[in-house]
């Protein structure tokens, strides 16, 4: 397993512009998250799902795409990820609220179902890593055509106990496609524990057992992640194939609305985790070498906020789906 | 025009569509090399190589979960499924996936994917419980999803092509038995049969006996042996149990006052079910005896010995005799 190079080297490789804009991407993604939780306990958003605590790996690996090149095959916790994709903060609250320009689903699916052909970003359903699969099939697209794209998909590490997650590995390493299957390892499966999840420490354990490069990195240093996948990107692009990056993160908030972690972790283990919180841990990092100066943080969260004010504003004034298009697109249409 | 076998105009559709567009790429277990266990590719591999003829590993979901991301990146993938009795394990990926892709994302994506499986058994094809099935149910039940079962080698090549062509995921099942027990003309070139329209096998005014697949040919020998006696059937031929060709279940009902549906799936719950819903709701009127139904019985599927497989299995005698009982009413 490789080894996270260290923050202050790959921080010279990056401008400081594009590190703030990391910074304020993983602030973004949280601000928005937690809206989103506000209104669904307000009663306004029937369903939602967290990805907080995961802010900082999804930047991470973000940055080490091609936005409107390459392609992503995401999963529910990844709301940080398809807005560094392109995706936009009046894209979720429109879902959340069930309004008709969710442009990921026109208000059909529940929130957290991401979609926009727009951003290379394929529609997801439920199921746990079907998406696996679907990766694979792009990348074989990319290589069939001789483009150098790649393509990422997620998952958690729940779902690397699916059926289609080894089918997708083993193919992908036969074939030595451009894929990066990236693991979202937060320790927890809704309430199962990785210990009754699979009988290694590391997801990353498993990619000798695939022929593939693997990688367990600290999903919660922005700058880590980073690093090895951008090492993974160049791998795929240059033709030398998948490979599989495990981020460990923590996961803050339950699994979902309809979930309380309470009930089955520590309070203890709650506690701790939120001492370790990524974005805390990225703002001192970039305060450090100074890149943040003092309130800079500050002036980043207010200006997120008013973005997702403004966003929401505009998703309360939105209409409902018309129940004339229920019917629609079953096949295509005309 | 050349007279060739239904598996040989499989195998000339998919030639002729690799030919002309180069998005077109299979993929399946030993579809390479070997031209797949049936030939349906043979010679594909020699002509278009490893990377537009590609040999899966042994996993059924990926093979169509794959097709999927292919299709969602722009090509225009077939996968095939050795046998259809192998396709479970893939259910999640066709239901779940490939069915609801335009549906879940509002029209911003499609699916466009062929997926060619061999269905069916017989008394002499020994195919036993695990390569014999006749599952077109199961796709026939989800919106989304089309389902075709060509009976004839000209309808194997013309609703190939329309499949492959066609903007959503088409699954396109084979009778086996069909593979080189026919031969006839089949059109060279562009022979596009269109899916959803049916085709009147055999014309007549006194009994339908809506059907299709192998069946097709039993109810034709069947209705032969009643011609004999001046009783005129009409078999009117599917070819597409999924959207179904209403206006010509409706027509032939309606012409013939008396209706048999006939498949070798199991009857219960299957498509036979459907074809007589809509003669009920539409022709009651018109209709001189109940719809009438014939279908494989309450058994998971085929058996291997030959005795235990006529119980299982129509024939023209079973659907003859199901026949003169209709006409008897």
């Amino acid at each position: 397993m490789a080894v996270s190079e260290s923050a202050p080297a790959i921080a010279a490789d990056l401008t400081q512009d594009q590190l703030r804009s990391m910074y304020r991407d993983m602030v973004l993604g949280r601000l928005l998250d937690d809206r989103i939780l506000v209104l669904n306990r307000q009663g306004r958003a029937p369903f939602a799902i967290s990805g907080q605590g995961h802010e900082a790996a999804q930047v991470g690996v973000g940055y080490a795409l091609r936005r409107g090149y390459d392609w992503l095959v995401p999963y529910y916790r990844d709301l940080t990820l398809v807005m560094v994709m392109g995706m936009e903060p009046r894209d979720h609250l429109m879902a959340s609220l069930g309004r008709a320009q969710d442009p990921n689903s026109g208000a059909r699916q529940m929130p957290g179902h991401y979609g926009s052909r727009a951003h290379n970003i394929v529609t997801t359903g439920s199921p746990v890593a079907t998406q696996i699969l679907h990766a694979v099939g792009v990348a074989t697209a990319f290589k069939y055509r001789g483009e150098d794209k790649v393509v990422v998909t997620s998952v958690g590490e729940g779902g690397t106990s699916e059926g289609d997650w080894h089918e997708g590995l083993n193919w992908a390493a036969v074939h030595r496609l451009p894929v990066i299957f990236l693991v979202e390892n937060n320790s927890y499966a809704i309430s199962v524990p990785q210990s009754r999840q699979m009988a290694v420490a590391h997801v990353a354990d498993r990619g000798p057992g695939y022929g593939m490069p693997s990688a367990t990195v600290d999903g919660g240093d922005c700058l880590a992640v980073f690093a090895a996948a951008r090492e993974a990107v160049e791998r795929a692009r240059r033709g030398d194939g998948p490979t599989l990056l495990e981020a460990v993160c923590m996961r803050l908030q339950s699994h979902s609305s309809d979930d309380d972690q309470r009930r089955y972790r520590s309070p203890d283990d709650l506690a701790q985790m939120r001492e370790h919180d990524p974005l805390e841990r990225f703002r001192r990092q970039l305060e450090g070498v100074g890149v943040l100066a003092e309130g800079d943080a500050d002036t980043i969260r207010k200006d997120c906020q008013r973005v997702i004010e403004a966003a929401q504003a505009e998703a309360d004034a939105a209409a409902p789906p018309d129940p004339a298009t229920a019917l629609r697109h079953v096949y295509q249409e005309g | 025009m050349a007279q060739i076998t239904y598996v040989e105009a499989i195998r000339g559709a998919l030639e002729e569509e690799m030919r002309r567009d180069d998005r077109v790429l299979v993929m399946g277990e030993d579809v390479g090399a070997k031209g797949g266990v049936f030939g349906a590719t043979a010679g594909l591999f020699s002509e278009f190589g490893e990377e537009r003829v590609i040999d899966t590993p042994l996993a059924e979901a990926a093979i169509v979960g794959v097709s999927i991301g292919c299709a969602l990146a722009g090509l225009r993938p077939v996968a095939e499924i050795q046998f259809l009795d192998f396709i479970p394990p893939a259910m999640d990926q066709i239901i779940n996936e490939a069915a609801k892709i335009r549906y879940r994302s509002n029209g911003d994506w499609s699916c466009p994917m062929v997926i060619r499986a061999p269905c069916g058994g017989g008394v002499h094809v020994h195919g036993a419980l695990y390569h014999s099935q006749s599952l077109e149910a199961l796709f026939a039940h989800v919106p989304g999803l089309k389902v075709v079962i060509p009976s004839t080698p000209a309808d194997a090549k013309g609703l190939l092509l329309s499949a492959i062509r066609d903007p959503d995921p088409v699954c396109f099942f084979e009778h086996k038995a069909l593979y080189r027990s026919l031969r006839e003309e089949v059109p060279e070139g562009e022979h596009l049969v269109p899916i959803g329209k049916s085709r009147i096998a055999r014309a007549g005014d006194d009994l339908s006996c809506i059907t299709y697949g192998a069946t097709v040919h039993e109810a034709l020998a069947a209705a032969e042996r009643l011609g004999q006696d001046g009783i005129d059937v009409e078999v009117l031929d599917l070819r597409t149990v999924r959207p179904l060709d209403r206006e010509a279940i409706i027509a032939t009902a309606r012409k013939t006052g008396k209706v048999l549906v006939c498949h070798e799936a199991n009857l219960a719950v299957g498509v036979g079910a459907e074809v007589a819903a809509i003669v009920a709701e539409e022709c009651f009127q018109q209709l001189d005896a109940p719809v009438m139904r014939l279908g494989g019985p309450e058994v998971p599927a085929i058996p291997f010995a030959e005795p235990l497989a006529e119980v299982y299995c129509l024939g023209p005698e079973k659907i003859e005799a199901k026949l003169r009982q209709l006409a008897a009413y």
